[in-house]
């Protein structure tokens, strides 16, 4: 089982004991083991990536985080697969980011993020895996006095072939850490693979079925306090006053503190006394200008962009305005999509040990790297002088790529040298403090000739930039290339499917005061609904089957083309749906992939009923066919979610949804059956926890057109079903 | 100090009797499998037997828990972790981030023990627990899978 990495002797002493090896559920060496020092030494890496130890276990080392999307056991497959050990002996720990900079960044980029856990560590993975095996290989045949040629490994037995001699990995090891690794490793055909590929159990079911799994929610340290923050609810707000006498003779209470300029903090024996003072505490904001903000105010702000004159261009092909202007027909039709909480179910939180020298923090977090810069910058340390030692996520997708709340954990533990403090988010403060998904709006105006082809699009997206609000670094001459997801000319990561000969996309950068971040499917979510629920708009109007209408805009595009009628075939488009049931279908390509749904649907006196989907993804390698249909399944759940229920408004400047109450997510009843079709082509590497999500929304709203007449352009679906249309 | 019956084990707990059940059972006994997630009775995550019966911990204070009521935890759920619902999830890999799991599970235990062989309409009635990674589909698998051989919780 997966174990964090244990705390290396040297910061033992800094903790001064106070956390020596009784760290919940942690796999910490005991005091003894480290007293006895060399005597119980580990056992020496063979590269970074890897210890073999006395027992045959292999310990791979993971940079990537695993949040649920089956990453460890991804990396665990591309290591195997070279490195030839035995799988039921193989276990994964987290390296830390601190060693990371020690090593001069060894293991790669720490940041999970946007599809990448496996696409963007592949390589340097299954490199690792072979320069081991080589190296076992070359100590056994220095043993033996033969060629390495003459010797093979498999389940971490290497054998010679003249004599028919093995030995084991473990028995070689030591000789084998001493040799200098391979400068050339070259790696298997695809053709050869056989873990990857194959359907695989994940690596850490099991602690998860018994509550053995320990949560950055679930750490207990001797001496640890539990702290409850609470920010300004208006973004950008701060704290004016606040009265401490009100709660700090409380039971458990042992600090009131301010946080920075915008928060405030009870510090106390357990979270529910914390939670319960810090309701009590009676606090005075500052809300300043975003105070008098709200949701029609965003609205108005978005529709201005809808036809202002100056956007950023994302997409342009010939001369989209005149076309349509010249053109015989036109459609149009605007859309809206609002702000959503990324809602995971484990708050946010992080336990911080903050000395005048040293600063350690236990987090769930996606990017150990940058968790590790934003600890050290809060903490007023370099970050020589700080680590971050990762658990496993109670969900990501996206909201731990980012560090605010780590900034106030770090602030707080600040106020309380030496001691462990545990900083724990409410749901509500979760809820009122996120970072959404961004508010945009699109107006698609298409131009038809005499013969309903298109001859001009333009699509006119207005709203929020997650780059603008969170990492303005990535601008382009203030344009944010990410707001084009999906819609993009050329590219392997996310281009447009379809030939229009006239088209132009660009978009009215609008970013009210509430901060934007990724979630998961990111900017594809509100694109692909956008622009597939359009074309199957232009599709009904014109007389035209939806699929054939988009077939003829795809002979430039085989692979998108190819999962669409993966799942054209699968649903049955073109024969009799069982009675009362409509159908729709989308096509998009996203993080690498190439995907696309249909979906089976049916509308009884208002109230939706999502009967099937289907789903092909053509990821290039597919590296476990099990896990891909798991995160296609749990995409759908994600993207359905939002378009059914998800919205976060604003009233005086801050978000109205404080739990799960307001902000209703879906739960197994609406859970529609989901049958997903793997089309690996091969030859490239394209991401699977976030492409399909994006499909799902639009292939349902289209089945919800098929079904009612009703064209749903509002974002969440809510209850429009049960309004008059 | 109020005394629980917690796993079949007698604990004293120091906590004021307005303390939800759920912050008993993590900050004082130290049993961590049972999760936070919404303090409101809406999630699910916090779910734990009492007397056999499935409940929302974070929203059950200790006043109102009798200290003769057998409070069973995910811990508890079986000694060797491997009742026929942890069998089953295992073999399914039903957990994605794991954090709904144990609410799931306690939730589906009750659900089996009530109706050994529940069909998908009484699963969607017992089983409104939030799962954000979207594993329902498996959850309904595992369920069924463990009913089919036939032993309830």
């Amino acid at each position: 089982m997966t174990t964090l990495n244990a705390l290396r002797p040297s910061r033992r002493g800094i903790l001064k004991g106070a956390v020596s090896a009784v760290l919940l559920g942690f796999h910490l060496p005991s005091r003894q083991a480290v007293a006895q020092g060399a005597s119980t030494a580990s056992p020496p890496e063979l590269n970074a990536w890897v210890v073999v130890h006395p027992d045959d276990r292999v310990v791979l080392r993971m940079a990537k985080t695993e949040m649920g999307q089956g990453v460890r056991t991804g990396l665990a497959q591309m290591f195997a697969e070279e490195m030839h050990c035995d799988w039921s002996k193989l276990s994964t720990e987290y390296v830390t980011p601190g060693q990371s900079l020690v090593r001069s960044r060894v293991w790669g980029n720490f940041l999970t993020a946007g599809s990448q856990g496996i696409r963007s560590s592949q390589e340097i993975v299954r490199k690792g895996g072979a320069a081991a095996r080589m190296m076992l290989i070359q100590a056994a045949a220095a043993r033996w006095d033969v060629p390495a040629a003459e010797c093979s490994a498999r389940d971490s037995v290497i054998t010679h072939a003249g004599s028919g001699r093995t030995l084991r990995y473990a028995e070689v090891v030591t000789e084998a850490a001493r040799l200098t690794p391979p400068s050339d490793v070259p790696l298997k055909d695809p053709a050869q693979w056989t873990v990857i590929g194959k359907p695989t159990a994940r690596l850490d079911t099991a602690d998860k079925t018994t509550g053995k799994l320990v949560y950055g929610q679930d750490l207990r340290m001797p001496g640890m306090l539990v702290a409850v923050p609470r920010r300004c609810p208006v973004f950008g707000g701060t704290v004016r006053s606040f009265d401490v006498a009100a709660v700090s003779g409380r039971h458990g209470v042992r600090h009131v503190l301010k946080v920075g300029e915008s928060a405030v903090a009870v510090v106390a024996d357990t979270f529910w006394q914390a939670k319960t003072a810090l309701d009590a505490l009676p606090v005075e904001w500052d809300t300043g200008e975003n105070g008098r903000v709200s949701s029609e105010a965003i609205s108005t702000m978005l529709d201005e962009g809808l036809t202002a004159r100056e956007a950023f261009i994302g997409n342009q092909q010939g001369d989209a305005r005149a076309a349509i202007a010249g053109a015989a027909r036109q459609i149009e039709a605007t859309y809206s999509y609002p702000y959503q909480n990324h809602a995971p179910m484990e708050t946010m939180n992080a336990t911080v040990v903050w000395t005048p020298s040293r600063c350690d923090v236990w987090c769930p977090t996606q990017n150990g790297e940058a968790a590790l810069a934003t600890a050290a910058q809060a903490a007023g340390l370099p970050q020589t002088a700080c680590d971050i030692h990762r658990v496993d996520l109670g969900g990501g997708f996206g909201r731990r790529a980012v560090h605010d709340w780590l900034v106030d954990a770090v602030l707080i533990a600040r106020q309380v040298p030496g001691i462990p403090i545990k900083t724990m988010w409410t749901r509500e403060e979760d809820m009122v403090q996120g970072r959404y998904h961004p508010v945009t709006k699109c107006r698609l105006v298409a131009g038809l000739d005499a013969e309903n082809r298109i001859v001009g699009l333009h699509m006119r997206i207005s709203g929020q930039s997650i780059l603008a609000t969170a990492f303005p670094g990535g601008l382009q001459n203030g344009r944010d290339p990410v707001q084009f997801q999906g819609l993009n000319a050329t590219g392997t990561e996310s281009a447009l499917g379809y030939t229009f000969p006239n088209l132009l996309i660009d978009h009215a950068m609008r970013n009210p005061h509430v901060p934007a971040q990724f979630w998961r499917g990111v900017n594809h979510n509100q694109n692909a609904i956008y622009l597939e629920c359009f074309l199957d708009e232009v599709a009904h109007a014109t007389n035209q089957d939806p699929l054939a209408l988009r077939r003829s805009l795809m002979a430039n595009h085989p692979k998108h083309l190819a999962v669409l009628n993966a799942v054209a075939e699968r649903i049955g488009w073109g024969t009799p749906a069982p009675a009362g049931v409509h159908r729709g279908i989308a096509q998009q390509m996203g993080f690498g992939s190439f995907v696309a749904a249909a979906a089976e649907v049916s509308v009884e006196r208002g109230e939706l009923k999502m009967h099937r989907i289907v789903a092909a993804t053509d990821c290039g390698h597919a590296v476990n066919p099990r896990q891909i249909e798991m995160q296609v399944e749990g995409s759908f759940v994600y993207g359905l979610s939002a378009m059914l229920h998800g919205a976060c408004t604003v009233k005086d400047g801050a978000i109205e949804q404080t739990n799960f109450d307001t902000y209703n997510v879906m739960r197994m009843s609406e859970m529609p059956k989901v049958e997903t079709t793997i089309l690996p082509s091969g030859g490239f590497w394209g991401g699977v926890g976030e492409p399909t999500i994006m499909v799902a929304a639009p292939a349902v709203l289209n089945a919800i057109f098929a079904a009612t007449g009703r064209r749903i352009r509002d974002m969440p679906l809510g209850d429009q079903l049960r309004q008059r249309g | 100090m109020v005394t629980l019956n917690v796993n079949g084990r007698s604990v004293q707990v120091d906590a004021d009797p307005d303390t939800p059940l759920l912050w008993a059972i993590r900050d004082h006994v130290g049993l961590t499998g049972t999760k936070y997630g919404c303090g409101i009775a809406q999630c699910g995550a916090c779910t734990v037997h009492l007397d056999g019966q499935a409940v929302r911990s974070c929203a059950l204070p200790l006043s109102a828990v009798q200290e003769s009521q057998r409070i069973v935890t995910i811990e508890g759920l079986s000694p060797d972790g491997n009742h026929p619902l942890q069998v089953a999830w295992r073999a399914l890999d039903v957990p994605q981030c794991g954090f709904c799991q144990s609410g799931m599970l306690m939730a589906a235990a009750a659900l089996l023990a009530e109706k050994p062989r529940p069909t998908d309409e009484e699963i969607n009635d017992a089983i409104t627990n939030i799962c954000r990674c979207g594993t329902y589909n498996q959850v309904r698998a595992g369920i069924h899978q463990a009913a089919e051989r036939g032993i309830s919780g």
